[in-house]
């Protein structure tokens, strides 16, 4: 009894002194997320809170904030053209953008075979991904220019006339996500690759065997199998749909009077361009596109969740 | 040959700043530590003009260093503001006039009255109105340019055209070129401004100085007959096919070609222009200049000269270095030698300096010393203040490439006027 009791105050004294290590097994994950949510914490959320906050102001960036409450978000959802028509493009991003996703899925289908010299068509179609945006934007403004460019000598061997895609109003947005579906497809083709070495050859064997082949075999049994990579590409093509914004800036600049803006870039127009010095509406734009965003990134971790709780 | 060029240059840089040593040590003695230049001079000519200045100011204070930074032209108008902001350096190019109004008001360019009531100074005067708010100057001009048509001499004369003085004449050239097969203005709208300066001539034509400035100032409304007028004229253009097609597409370097490979005859532009045109192949005998034609001949000639400047950013670590090489840039020698026919090819902002025997720059000269009695533009970018100049140029180009969306245009445009002087 003694000497568990001295053993006991022992043991309290060497605790008090390790509080840490009394804790240990709570404490070590924090610690380890500490830089983490620092860094998160200071160039994630609380900017998020500033951005809320200075849309509720007038103010040029430079000297004092004016209050002037809702004022931005009513001109913004009321009247202003320019939302509109930024609003509408990035509906249309979003729809054609997903081409990206079948399209990569074809092109991964067809080179997941082993012939002489694969690795390098597979790498030479991953190619434009590791382009930077505005290599991608210059090609294709060049190859879109109304007189010289390659896509009018194009047409004009099957006697069709010359287009101006890009100064065109009705034409220029679909011209740039054209453009962006390359380097774009060339993302999700490696998506699927990567999705294809992890099918099960036994199912597909099994599934030959019950005399499934062609589209029935792609449709019941590789599919099924590359959901997760289905599922990745999806995030990030939306994700990518919603902040396009360097092709724009680089092939259009926004225009043909204005036609090609999306939100991110009339964000960037109101308040950090040449003549923008609207922080406040600017970040009015911001938040509008945050909570856009939101929803679709909502959408997948919940999705994303009840998954992981099914397969538990 | 090139030592001895520099050598004698230097000489002479020597010389003009004996002058001013004096007031150097006023402010402290040899200037040392570091200057930090941020300059947008990046196209070819102007860089040059901006390295040699650098190379040279460094090399007369043998205690200074100087660090320069080009930043490209376009992209300098976006990011001056982090410049100013965050780790500003000490002198930065920039604009006169409205343009300057939000780095004023913000208090990121450094006052320099002081240096204005120099003697030397006086030289300057012309120029003083445009680098005052509320009373004080904010930079130093080194240079302006004229605006005007630089047409295709050889062209001409082949067509039997000469330059036109009125807006008659102006179409009748147009048609006879137009009936030659070929486009009357290169022109290229992608990035807007230029758009910009076509309304600034054709409004300040029709409806004279004070009106354009008026409008300016948000004082007329957009919707106003005598701004339906302007657009009326200017369409009379756009309807014979006068523009390039596809202009929205192009910089306005990218329209370049269509004026050397003789498509287009002319194109409105400044006077920075004849350096790109005389590298693309023209020479004298095939360029020349005429002043945009009178369209109401009961107002007086007004002329865009846009005036480009140095500051010092309040936040500066290097003052008197910064005050230093801002004399230095506007004194006479360094002004003649900086706008000479071989370097930035534009008009030197002092009065003493001498104006290069270069054909175009006399041209420019003559022209508004003599002939811009209305007044001086400094361009619709830098009259209209930023949101109304934005949104002013994307009308403009739409109008450009749909005339018949003016109604639409001019309703939207006067939406923004209300809302931005109120």
């Amino acid at each position: 009894m003694a000497t568990s009791a001295t053993g006991h105050t022992g043991h309290g004294g060497r605790a008090r002194a390790g509080w840490y290590k009394r804790n240990e097994i709570a404490l070590t994950p924090w610690l380890f997320l500490i830089p983490g949510i620092l860094f998160f914490a200071v160039y994630v959320i609380i900017p998020i809170f500033q951005s809320v906050w200075i849309s509720f102001h007038e103010w040029d960036g430079l000297g004092a904030k004016e209050w002037v409450g809702t004022a931005n978000y009513e001109r913004l959802l009321t009247d202003d053209r320019k939302f509109d028509v930024s609003f509408w493009n990035n509906i249309r991003w979003l729809f054609l953008y997903l081409l990206a996703i079948p399209a990569g899925l074809f092109i991964a289908l067809f080179l997941n075979q082993t012939v002489f010299g694969i690795r390098l068509y597979k790498s030479l179609f991953f190619f434009p991904f590791v382009l930077s945006q505005v290599v991608v934007g210059l090609v294709f403004s060049w190859f879109y220019l109304p007189r010289e460019g390659l896509l009018n000598a194009l047409l004009a061997v099957f006697g069709l006339g010359p287009v101006n895609i890009l100064g065109d109003p009705n034409l220029a947005t679909y011209g740039i996500i054209a453009a962006s579906l390359w380097p774009q497809t060339a993302y999700c083709m490696i998506l699927y690759l990567t999705g294809l070495n992890a099918v099960d050859p036994e199912q597909v064997e099994a599934a030959r065997l019950d005399g499934a082949k062609g589209w029935k075999m792609l449709w019941y049994v590789i599919l099924p199998q590359l959901k997760p990579a289905t599922f990745i590409a999806f995030v990030v093509t939306i994700i990518g749909a919603l902040r396009s914004f360097d092709l724009i800036s680089v092939m259009t600049n926004g225009g043909p009077f204005g036609s090609t803006r999306v939100l991110s870039f009339y964000m960037f127009e109101e308040s950090l361009s040449e003549f923008g010095f609207r922080m406040g509406y600017g970040a009015a734009i911001a938040v509008v596109l945050f909570f856009i965003m939101l929803g679709f990134i909502a959408y997948f971790l919940w999705s994303m969740w009840r998954e992981e709780k099914g397969a538990r | 040959m090139n030592r001895t060029l520099k050598a004698s240059v230097l000489g002479l840089a020597a010389a003009g700043l004996m002058t001013s040593s004096a007031l150097a040590h006023e402010h402290g003695g040899a200037l040392e530590g570091t200057l930090r230049i941020i300059s947008d001079m990046s196209n070819p000519a102007p860089r040059a003009v901006m390295e040699s200045l650098a190379a040279e100011f460094d090399e007369m204070h043998p205690d200074l260093t100087v660090e320069l930074e080009i930043v490209d032209r376009e992209a300098w108008k976006t990011q001056i503001r982090n410049a100013l902001s965050a780790n500003p350096p000490d002198v930065v190019n920039w604009y006169a006039a409205n343009r300057m109004l939000p780095y004023v008001e913000a208090g990121l360019f450094m006052d320099v009255s002081e240096l204005w009531d120099e003697p030397e100074f006086a030289s300057l005067a012309s120029t003083e109105g445009a680098m005052t708010i509320d009373g004080k100057q904010w930079g130093v001009p080194y240079t302006y340019y004229q605006w005007g048509v630089y047409y295709r001499e050889d062209i001409f004369n082949e067509l039997g055209l000469s330059e036109p003085a009125t807006w008659e004449e102006e179409i009748a050239n147009c048609q006879a070129i137009i009936d030659s097969g070929r486009k009357c203005y290169t022109i290229g709208t992608k990035f807007l401004w230029t758009a910009g300066g076509w309304f600034d001539y054709i409004n300040s034509r029709t409806n004279g100085y004070d009106f354009h400035i008026a409008l300016a100032r948000g004082e007329i409304e957009w919707t106003d007959e005598r701004v339906r007028q302007t657009f009326a004229n200017w369409r009379q253009l756009i309807d014979m096919g006068a523009f390039i097609d596809d202009h929205q597409t192009y910089s306005w370097q990218e329209a370049l070609p269509f004026i050397l490979d003789g498509e287009a005859t002319a194109y409105l532009m400044g006077n920075f222009a004849v350096a790109a045109m005389r590298d693309g192949g023209l020479d004298d005998s095939m360029l020349d200049f005429y002043q945009f034609p009178a369209i109401n001949p009961d107002v007086d000639f007004a002329e865009d000269a846009p005036t480009d400047t140095f500051h010092i950013a309040s936040g500066a670590q290097n003052v008197p270095a910064a005050k230093e090489f801002l004399r230095f840039v506007v004194s006479p020698d360094v002004q003649t030698r900086i706008n000479g026919g071989d370097a930035l090819g534009q008009l030197p902002v002092n009065s003493e300096a001498s104006v290069s025997d270069d054909e175009f720059i006399q041209q420019g000269f003559e022209m508004l010393s003599n002939n811009a009695g209305g007044g001086i533009m400094q361009f619709f970018d830098r009259d209209f203040p930023a949101e109304m100049a934005s949104v002013g140029m994307e009308g403009l180009q739409e109008f450009m490439v749909f005339p018949d969306n003016l109604d639409d245009i001019l309703e939207r445009l006067e939406d923004a006027r209300q809302r931005i002087y109120e």
